[in-house]
């Protein structure tokens, strides 16, 4: 990118909300819809995707110039599935409960395309700084979105949040919320409720136009 | 003829004013399902008349609350949404907690129209989509049939349909199984009689058999729905039934028991026929029918559910624009 | 920019660091993390095991060679095997079984626990499983339904009768609502006893 000014602030905030990678780019959504039954499990899925994305977009970064640009895809690749592979091992030795449940998801954050994504669109292009500030932010957005659904479905499908009993013991759960089809229905009016804020948004910024011209 | 003839009328088609309109057809299939309605409330109280209020209220509001606000009467006047939620009422057990039946009206209508566009915009019954997800959401209480009032406590209502919203019901009638799940897990088949009149255990509007066929001919008469669809479902799963049960008459049961039993019959005239949800043409129509009812026999006979009407009809519900594809007539002139 | 080629030496070399750097990352986490993680399974397995055969504190692993059960450290590949629970003093209290098969969605995977003494079925674990929430696992959820598995005469062959209809010791009240997963248990258990039990 050459000669525009950079602010941080943006690029972090644009990873969180702006061009949130779930909500908006709908990227990701393989671990999105398997592993996000519980609040929980979307927190520790989320923060492996964190961790692993960060640290490739910093390696990636770093040796961008090293790296020969007919081979740069498999290097980016080597790099994301050490760290996942790390991840992996790390996580089954302190959590091994969660490690069961959210099982092949683990391996398979190699093959989230929001990852890859990241580095051939920014931080192989970025200085270092950037790259991983654009990361934090894509991880965060990403960590925000699966919590969100995490805890939506665990407040319905459990009458419950990370574990802790919310309502009286007669809650009838939704059982429907911790079986795919619930990660599919939850999804989906995640997303009607982001695009109807954004049009929302869109709409007042409309109108806002039009009053300057109608007022000059 | 005079040229001047002043009986001759002379205007631009159509010249055939077509008195059908969709709250015509709404207002038919309302009427048709009255009786069967009216004998479910009879055999199984009150409660089973709250489940219904339920469930249209739940549809009707729904309806209300995302309609653009100009159109909002209109659409409610189609009766379409009415419609609905008697049909997700009808299948619904009467003992189910009015919460869940108001929510199911909600999902119907939310996630089984509203959400692809309204009335015609449809992919699966929306009734049925309710269903389902009522089925997958709340399996305890959607498989918890009680044994019916028969007519003694017309007044009888069900503890359990008073549970608060979010808790769990608490059932002190007896259960029962319906004839199906007699059949599937204890091979003890109901006596024809009983289902036919309707003294057997199940959801609200589908014990009667009788009147049930009763309205569907009501229908088929005033030519509101194809006569191909209901014909061919209950043909095909009489024949692939009858098949089976001349295999092995202990393990299967006879052709009448499946087009008597569960909700086949409300189904067959009631739900499959959706013009919004069925083939256009009546190849398509012939095939959509036949492949509910093998789908039916074989979710019933090797399937975990005892009912498999629901899950036949939604999977020939995706398969529509399929077929309306491929049995599309030629084009005059056309290779 | 100008892109000058590089040759294909360069592009080899480049991967293949990249290869041994990150094979020497994942070797030397593996290493560190390995004892726990195999503490950890191991944990698991005795729980289960000492909760099937009540009374036991120690286990080996029998597989089934040459028409005797012997004792063995690693058990081979595609071999039977069986774990034998000892009490504190080294006498067998019984057997503990794993048994595998289709259940309402998906592989039931479970541990029971068999004494060979009284021919009775005295607790049942389920190791894996993915019944319907709310109803199929009950199998595990409902204290009533494992409790079948307590005390279960396996002559003759184990059967599922409608909860509340047990009478015979050799019957399992099934699940109400769920008569295919019960059935599944039960199934599975007769299976693994028919393989095993002439062999103690």
């Amino acid at each position: 990118m050459p000669e525009k000014k950079q602010d941080a602030y943006q690029e972090f905030i644009k990873g969180l909300w702006r061009d949130n990678p779930v909500f908006v780019q709908v990227l990701g959504m393989c671990p999105m819809l398997a592993v996000t039954n519980s609040a929980m499990n979307a927190l520790v899925m989320g923060g492996a995707t964190f961790f692993v994305l960060v640290a490739s977009s910093f390696f990636v970064s770093s040796l961008k110039n090293w790296i020969p640009k007919q081979v740069r895809i498999s290097t980016y690749i080597i790099i994301i599935a050490t760290f996942v592979t790390v991840t992996d091992f790390t996580l089954e030795a302190l959590m091994p409960k969660v490690h069961k449940e959210l099982g092949a998801f683990i391996p398979l954050i190699v093959a989230n395309c929001m990852i890859l994504g990241r580095q051939e669109a920014f931080a192989a292009r970025n200085s270092v700084r950037f790259a991983v500030v654009d990361a934090l932010g894509m991880a965060s957005g990403f960590l925000f979105a699966l919590f969100s659904l995490g805890a939506v479905r665990e407040l319905l499908g459990e009458g419950a949040l990370f574990g802790y009993k919310l309502f009286s013991e007669n809650f009838e759960p939704w059982v429907i919320m911790i079986l795919p089809p619930g990660g599919f229905i939850t999804l989906g009016l995640l997303l009607l409720f982001f695009n109807w804020l954004k049009e929302r948004k869109d709409r007042l910024a409309q109108q806002l136009d039009q009053m300057e011209i109608e007022a000059p | 003829m005079n040229d001047k003839d002043p009986r001759l009328l002379v205007q631009p088609s159509p010249l055939l004013k077509q008195e059908m309109t969709t709250a015509q057809t709404m207002k038919d299939l309302l009427y048709a399902l009255l009786p069967a309605t009216l004998a479910g409330i009879w055999l199984f109280g009150l409660g089973a008349l709250l489940v219904i209020v339920a469930s249209v209220l739940g549809a009707v509001l729904t309806e209300w609350l995302f309609s653009p606000g100009d159109q909002r009467w209109q659409r409610l006047l189609d009766g379409s949404g009415v419609l609905t939620g008697l049909l997700l009422g009808l299948t619904l057990p009467p003992a189910l907690p009015l919460w869940m039946a108001f929510l199911g009206g909600v999902v119907s209508i939310g996630i089984g129209k509203v959400i692809w566009g309204g009335l015609g915009h449809n992919l699966f019954n929306p009734a049925l989509v309710g269903r389902a997800f009522l089925l997958a959401t709340f399996p305890n209480a959607m498989t918890t049939w009680s044994v019916q009032a028969s007519g003694e406590g017309f007044l009888l209502w069900y503890p359990s349909n008073f549970a608060l919203p979010f808790m769990q019901p608490h059932y002190d009638t007896v259960s029962a199984a319906t004839p199906l799940g007699l059949m599937k897990f204890e091979q003890q088949p109901t006596p024809l009689v009983d289902l036919a009149l309707g003294n057997s255990a199940g959801c609200i509007g589908e014990t009667s058999g009788l009147l049930l066929l009763a309205g569907g001919i009501y229908l088929l008469l005033r030519r509101d729905i194809d006569w191909r669809i209901p014909v061919g479902i209950l043909l095909s799963a009489a024949l692939f039934s009858g098949v089976l049960y001349a295999i092995d008459t202990v393990r299967y049961p006879d052709p009448l028991f499946t087009l008597l039993s569960g909700g086949l019959l409300l189904a067959a005239f009631y739900m499959a026929t959706d013009p919004v949800t069925s083939p256009l043409t009546p190849r398509g129509a012939w095939i959509f029918a036949i492949g509910i009812g093998l789908l039916v026999v074989l979710i019933r006979l090797f399937g975990g559910f005892p009912e498999g009407v629901m899950y036949a009809i939604l999977l020939m519900n995706a398969a529509t624009p399929l077929i309306d594809r491929y049995t599309q007539p030629r084009v005059f002139g056309k290779e | 920019m100008k892109v000058s080629e590089p040759g294909s030496s360069r592009l080899v070399a480049t991967l293949g660091l990249a290869g041994l750097l990150s094979g020497l990352i994942i070797v030397s986490v593996f290493e560190a993390t390995l004892p726990t993680i195999t503490a950890y399974k191991a944990k698991v397995l005795q729980e289960a095991v000492f909760k099937v055969l009540p009374g036991s504190t120690q286990l080996q692993r029998l597989v089934y060679r040459d028409g005797r059960l012997t004792p063995v450290e690693e058990v081979g590949k595609g071999e039977e095997f069986v774990f034998g629970g000892q009490d504190a003093q080294g006498v067998l209290v019984g057997y503990a079984i794993p048994g595998s098969g289709p259940g309402f969605q998906d592989t039931i995977r479970l541990l029971y626990g068999y004494q060979p003494k009284q021919r009775k079925v005295v607790g049942m674990e389920i190791l894996e499983s993915r019944e319907t929430p709310g109803l199929g696992d009950k199998i595990y959820k409902d204290a009533e339904f494992v409790s079948n598995f307590d005390a279960l005469s396996v002559e003759p062959e184990i059967v599922t009768v409608k909860r509340g209809a047990k009478a015979a010791p050799n019957e399992v009240d099934a699940i109400t609502g769920a008569t295919i997963s019960s059935k599944a248990v039960v199934r599975i258990i007769n299976q693994a006893n028919q393989q095993w039990l002439q062999r103690f």
